[in-house]
């Protein structure tokens, strides 16, 4: 069934790639024949040490009096060389700087390096290993999210609260993390074919406990935030990304989601078990701020469900492949690409081995730069303000974008 | 109505505040230096290095076989192996480290060099507060700062090592298993060659003859 949904997009796909891309707030750059700035235009350089722009990023603006004429992104300072760097260290080595990429979801990412290595050298992963991983996952995109809404809002203005609200919830995650992997944002937990240590003692009723108060939170979240006016103010009718342009950008993640259309890596792909969990993926329709904000909502509430199967049906056994091995770890000649729904997107890692010890090629595909290119489409014809919260609403972490 | 989301928002915000003085839940924080959230067993830092015994340096289980250093992902190890050899705890003779330095302002804290050292000799600590106003001589921790008891291990992370000194056990059992009976193969061999030895003593006319012939 979700089949003929794969198929649909991908004709959607096919037959959207003709049409130009729509700007819906279209104003006249007033620029003369060369290009430059003509009349009063302002170009306003906004990071890369802004607050608003979650790292340093910077957003080349050409502002009419506050409205955005012309915005663009400009990346790279925090380029730490991650893909070089992978390419000459070996293959589990690689597995800690991947938790530098998105540094809000070390357990996603480690689990996509898993995947394309797992692919590459045909390891299989034991049911309980399994298990772990959708758990861990699910709460890393409980965290995530949480903190996105807060620091949206954090963006929108609404100065601490809600960001604070939202960082007590995710401490208690943190902590889960801290008590299973040893570090409470560096996780390096999973390793090809499993995953490195088994459940201490406490940590399945911990997490059960989460999965169970988590609900109450969101309630409160909601009743906070869902209804103000000054958040569906500020978030409706803002930064629209039409669904066409969100498919032929090639955008994932809840931000084409938002845009409603179906495409959750963990219906598609089925990856690891989550053929086997009830849940559903909820979709926007409107794909501005709003929508975008409300999927994070839904789908940490469809997460939450995910946590409580996942939970209930961990079996016993080993957490590893015996036929891994932790040095001279050496894949068949080869390629690779593993690719999960990361909290962000889809995060995808294309590797090519030559047998040697060390990747030939290695690639990571970020949700976050490819999200981010749709920027400008998002934020012309709105005020300076919007922009920040439009930015806030793509979730990007620079750790990815730039690698 | 408008305004009623925000009259509810303030609902949930006086809720919050009046709740973080009554419920544990909705008050989270410690007051750091004076209070102290027990740390995770599971918590990691930086490495140390483990010795048994009392002297730090003669008791090191590491013997410089550099696959830490190798395997390290920043390459924040240094190792330099001795020239001499000395007894291990299984009675082995082995290298020794006449360097080993962590700069632990390079070390990212992913514990890859505990999970490929074959030697149980290398560990993660918990310690945290380590700040310090000298940027660089004091971030490069040498093998005596390294060097920490076994009984610090068992304190810090009690489940760990526990399996660590089951391995240790296990490995110095078979050594002197092996040793026993190399000692008794030795015996067994001494004394044929003992009684080869007498034997053609017993019987010192056989050969001479049969090499006559």
């Amino acid at each position: 069934m979700r089949n003929s949904v794969v198929t649909q997009t991908t004709l959607e796909l096919m037959a959207v790639t003709e049409s130009p891309s729509p700007r819906q707030y279209e104003i006249l750059p007033k620029l003369d024949a060369s290009g430059e700035l003509a009349g009063d235009l302002l170009e306003v350089a906004m990071g890369p040490h802004h607050p608003s722009t979650h790292g340093v990023f910077r957003m080349d603006v050409v502002l009419d009096g506050e409205t955005v004429v012309k915005l663009k992104p400009v990346f790279g300072y925090l380029h730490r060389n991650h893909e070089k760097i992978a390419e000459n260290t070996s293959y589990l080595a690689s597995m800690p700087y991947t938790d530098r990429l998105d540094y809000f979801c070390s357990l996603t990412n480690n689990w996509a390096y898993a995947l394309a290595v797992e692919k590459l050298a045909g390891l299989v992963v034991p049911e309980r290993a399994e298990y772990i991983r959708v758990i861990t996952a699910e709460l890393t995109r409980l965290q995530n999210h949480t903190c996105l809404v807060g620091f949206l809002l954090m963006d929108m203005g609404a100065l601490g609260t809600p960001l604070m609200y939202a960082f007590r919830e995710r401490e208690k995650i943190l902590d889960l993390f801290e008590s299973l992997t040893g570090a409470r944002m560096m996780c390096n937990y999973m390793r090809f074919g499993g995953c490195r240590v088994d459940l201490p003692p406490g940590w399945r009723e911990g997490a059960q406990k989460i999965a169970d108060e988590y609900p109450r939170f969101l309630d409160e979240f909601e009743n906070l935030l869902t209804g103000n006016e000054i958040l569906l103010s500020r978030t409706q009718e803002v930064g629209v990304l039409p669904r066409a342009l969100a498919i032929n950008a090639s955008v994932t993640g809840p931000v084409l989601r938002a845009s409603g259309v179906d495409y959750d890596l963990r219906k598609v792909d089925k990856y690891g078990i989550y053929d086997r969990f009830e849940f559903r993926v909820p979709l926007g329709d409107h794909g501005d701020v709003y929508d975008r904000y409300m999927i994070r909502i839904l789908e940490m509430r469809e997460s939450l469900k995910i946590l409580q199967q996942a939970l209930k049906g961990i079996p016993d056994g080993p957490i590893i492949d015996p036929k891994t091995k932790l040095r001279g770890f050496r894949p068949k000649p080869g390629e690779a690409y593993g690719r999960i729904e990361g909290p962000k997107g889809e995060l995808g890692f294309y590797l090519i081995s030559d047998g040697s010890p060390n990747p030939y090629r290695y690639r990571v595909r970020p949700p976050s730069l490819i999200n981010l290119t749709v920027l400008e489409d998002m934020c012309l014809g709105h005020s300076i303000a919007d922009v920040v919260v439009i930015l806030g609403s793509i979730d990007i972490v620079l750790g990815e974008v730039d690698r | 109505m408008l305004g009623t989301g925000i009259l509810k928002g303030m609902v949930e915000t006086a809720r919050n505040f009046v709740g973080s003085y009554t419920d544990e839940a909705r008050l989270t924080t410690v007051e750091y230096p004076e209070e102290r959230i027990p740390l995770k067993e599971a918590t990691r830092q930086f490495p140390f290095l483990v010795f048994d015994g009392d002297d730090a340096q003669k008791g090191m289980r590491c013997v410089a076989c550099q696959i830490c250093e190798k395997e390290c992902p920043p390459q924040c190890i240094f190792i330099v192996k001795s020239k001499d050899k000395r007894t291990d705890y299984k009675g082995q003779l082995q290298f020794y480290p006449a360097t080993f330095d962590i700069d632990i302002s390079v070390c990212m804290s992913c514990q890859i060099c505990v999970e490929v050292c074959p030697f149980e000799s290398i560990k993660m600590d918990t310690e945290f507060e380590l700040s310090n106003t000298d940027r660089f001589g004091a971030l490069l921790l040498n093998k005596h700062q390294l060097a920490k008891s076994n009984e610090h291990y068992r304190e810090i992370h009690p489940t760990d090592a526990a399996e660590s000194d089951a391995v240790i056990a296990a490995e110095k059992a078979k050594a002197e298993a092996k040793a026993k009976a190399d000692i008794e193969a030795k015996a067994k061999a001494a004394a044929e060659a003992k009684a080869k030895a007498e034997l053609p003593a017993a019987t010192v006319p056989v050969p001479p003859a049969s090499g006559q012939v």
